[in-house]
């Protein structure tokens, strides 16, 4: 509608709950290698994030290979897992850029700003993204924390991988 | 799981045997030496990430390894058409009314 194109791609990332069991699990444990991610809610539930599908959907579904991968993963570190029951899992749909890192900046448009190409990440850093792009519209300039995270860094080529600082290869 | 067919083996086969890369027709520069940054930024990165009937690139690659395109509705993932790499890109509105959607 305001005619700023956004190198953003949609997948649905899946996620899925289990049945509630007495703690069992006082941690996070996120395997970057065979890709598990699993934590135990205070209800007991054990809450297991997945993969994105190859595809670009808004399907808000996802394959069924894509959590099997996740649970086959869990099921190996912890066998103690395997007879537990899923009560529901769902596919939300995230917003990808080229190199994986957001996009929070001013736009040709004066007074329209972006806050978006999270992907698979960003509910740790909400509070302090919402600090500097909240400094980006006050001051009409970016805080030196997002300063980088231009959509112009995809012209100059100074993309931000920051695979290795999010712990997860996406 | 998705199944997808090879226009080249002509077989259908679980979407895990195959590698969807992207949107499909997006054309290179014709003379590189000529292009701005603002044409590689927008044959490298910019998608029109289409929410609806869109072709794309897939690629038998636990196959025959070959390319070819096909036409999704983004919505239900129903593919609607598969084709060779090569051929025009069809009129996916057409495609999108034959089909409902």
């Amino acid at each position: 509608m305001a005619g700023v194109r956004l190198p953003l791609e949609s997948f649905p990332l899946q996620a899925l709950v289990s049945e509630p069991v007495k703690p069992a699990f006082p941690c996070v444990v996120m395997s970057n290698t065979i890709h598990a991610y699993i934590s135990q809610s205070d209800k007991g539930e054990l809450v297991i994030g997945a993969g994105t599908d190859q595809f670009v959907s808004y399907s808000q579904a996802g394959g069924i290979h894509i959590t099997n991968h996740t649970i086959d993963a869990i099921c190996e570190l912890f066998p103690h897992f395997r007879r537990m029951r899923m009560l529901r899992n769902w596919g939300g749909i995230v917003d990808t850029t080229p190199d994986r890192s957001p996009i929070l900046s001013k736009t040709p448009v004066q007074g329209l700003y972006v806050n978006c190409g999270w992907g698979t990440g960003g509910f740790k850093a909400t509070p302090g993204s919402g600090h500097v792009f909240a400094h980006t519209i006050a001051k009409d300039e970016p805080h030196p924390i997002n300063a980088p995270f231009t959509i112009d860094r995809f012209r100059t080529g100074r993309l931000i991988d920051e695979a290795a600082a999010a712990a997860v290869a996406h | 799981m998705l199944l997808v067919y090879c226009p080249y083996c002509q077989v259908e086969r679980a979407e895990t045997e195959f590698a969807c890369r992207g949107e499909a027709h997006i054309a290179r520069p014709a003379d590189p030496s000529q292009a701005t940054a603002e044409d590689w930024v927008e044959f490298l990165y910019m998608r029109d990430n289409t929410k609806g009937v869109a072709a794309e690139r897939w690629r038998h690659i636990h196959g025959c390894g070959r390319f070819f395109n096909a036409v999704r509705d983004t919505v239900s993932d129903n593919f609607l058409k598969f084709y060779k790499a090569g051929e025009p890109k069809p009129d996916l509105e057409a495609i999108a009314k034959e089909a409902g959607k």
